[in-house]
C-alpha cells in the first residue's frame, strides 16, 4: 500500500518535470557567436511581447509572427546591434506595449503606480473604518458605565 | 459613511464594466487593439518583390503624390476574404490600394485573386514578415492610409467595411 503511494508520487513528479521541461523547450535553435549574444537573445525574447497572443512573451509563443520576430531579434544581434537598439526597433514600430516592462512616462504612469494608488486608497478606507468602529465601541462602554453609575447613585 | 463609499465604489466598477462590455459588443472598442505608432509619421518602405512579377520591387515612393491605401492580407485570414468584395468596390471607385501578401503561398494568393478579383495596383510579397514588422503589423487584415506627402494619416486593424470606411478613411478622398 505504502509502496503504491510512493510510486504514484514519483510518477506524478516525473510527469510534472516533463511538462516543465516541455514548456522550456525552444521552438527553434540558433547558433550564437558568443555566449553574451545568446544571453542577450534570451533576455530580449523574454522581455518582448507576442502581439498575436498578447499575454505571452516571444520566448513562449509559437505564433507565426512571434517566430518571425524571434528571427528578427537573432538577425539583428548577428548584425551587431545592441540589446537597446533592438528594443528600440520594436518599440518604434509596435509602441511601448511590445515591452513587458515599458518605460515609466505619463502614458504608463497608471500602469506602474496604479496598484500602489489603489493600495493606499484601500488602506485609508480600512484604517478610517477601523478607527470609527473602535471609537463607537468606546462610547458604548462609556454610556453603560454611566448607567451603572446612575443606578448606583439612585440606590443610595 | 465608509460603508456608503465602498458601496458607491462597487457601483462605479459595475458601471465601468457594463460600459466597456457594451462598447466591445458594438465593436467600438477592442481591448486587443494596438494603436499604430505611425500616425502623422512618414510611411515605412515596402521594398519587396511583386507577387506577380518578382523583378518588380514594390516601393512606397512609387505612390508619392497620391492618397492611397496599404492593405495587409493573406489567404489564411478569414476576415481578408470577407473584406475582399468591399476592397474591389473601393478599387473600382478609383481608390488606389497597394497590397501586402503576408506569410502566404504565392500560388494560393494568386488563385484567390483570380477567383475574387484583384483590387490592388501592386502587391508586395512578404513571406517572412519583414515588411509587416517594419509597419508594426500584428494581424491581418490591417489597412493604412497614406497621404500624397507619404505620411500615414489613418489605420484600421480588422476588415474594412462601409462603416469603417465612412468613419476613418472617406474624408481623405473627398477631392
Amino acid at each position: 500500500m505504502k509502496n503504491m503511494k510512493t510510486i504514484k508520487l514519483l510518477s506524478s513528479l516525473v510527469f510534472a518535470f516533463l511538462i516543465v521541461t516541455q514548456a522550456n523547450a525552444r521552438f527553434e535553435t540558433h547558433d550564437f557567436a558568443t555566449p553574451q549574444m545568446e544571453q542577450d537573445y534570451n533576455v530580449l525574447v523574454a522581455e518582448l511581447r507576442c502581439l498575436v497572443c498578447q499575454n505571452q512573451n516571444l520566448a513562449d509563443s509559437n505564433a507565426e509572427l512571434a517566430q518571425d520576430m524571434r528571427l528578427k531579434v537573432y538577425k539583428m544581434l548577428s548584425e551587431g546591434h545592441s540589446k537597446q537598439e533592438i528594443a528600440d526597433y520594436m518599440v518604434t514600430r509596435y509602441g511601448d506595449f511590445v515591452m513587458y516592462r515599458p518605460p515609466v512616462k505619463s502614458s504608463t504612469f497608471l500602469l506602474w503606480f496604479g496598484p500602489l494608488i489603489f493600495f493606499v486608497i484601500a488602506a485609508i478606507i480600512v484604517f478610517s473604518y477601523m478607527r470609527r468602529s473602535q471609537s463607537t465601541k468606546e462610547n458604548a462602554i462609556d454610556t453603560e458605565q454611566q448607567k451603572k453609575a446612575h443606578s448606583l447613585l439612585d440606590d443610595e | 459613511m465608509a460603508r456608503y463609499v465602498i458601496l458607491l465604489g462597487f457601483f462605479i466598477m459595475v458601471g465601468v464594466f457594463a460600459v466597456v462590455l457594451d462598447r466591445m459588443g458594438k465593436g467600438e472598442y477592442n481591448p486587443r487593439d494596438i494603436p499604430t505608432e505611425f500616425l502623422g509619421k512618414p510611411a515605412p518602405g515596402i521594398n519587396v518583390p511583386d507577387l506577380y512579377d518578382a523583378s518588380q520591387i514594390v516601393k512606397t515612393q512609387d505612390m508619392k503624390g497620391k492618397t492611397w491605401l496599404f492593405n495587409v492580407w493573406g489567404t489564411w485570414c478569414p476576415e481578408c476574404w470577407r473584406e475582399h468584395a468591399y476592397l474591389m468596390e473601393l478599387s473600382n471607385a478609383g481608390v488606389p490600394i497597394v497590397g501586402l501578401n503576408w506569410r502566404d503561398e504565392k500560388a494560393e494568393a494568386r488563385s484567390m485573386l483570380t477567383k475574387m478579383g484583384n483590387p490592388f495596383v501592386k502587391i508586395g510579397f512578404d513571406p517572412d514578415s519583414s515588411v509587416a514588422m517594419d509597419w508594426g503589423v500584428y494581424g491581418a487584415p490591417e489597412t493604412f492610409l497614406i497621404d500624397p506627402q507619404g505620411m500615414v494619416v489613418a489605420k484600421h486593424a480588422g476588415g474594412i467595411t462601409p462603416a469603417v470606411w465612412e468613419a476613418k478613411f472617406k474624408k481623405y478622398f473627398v477631392n
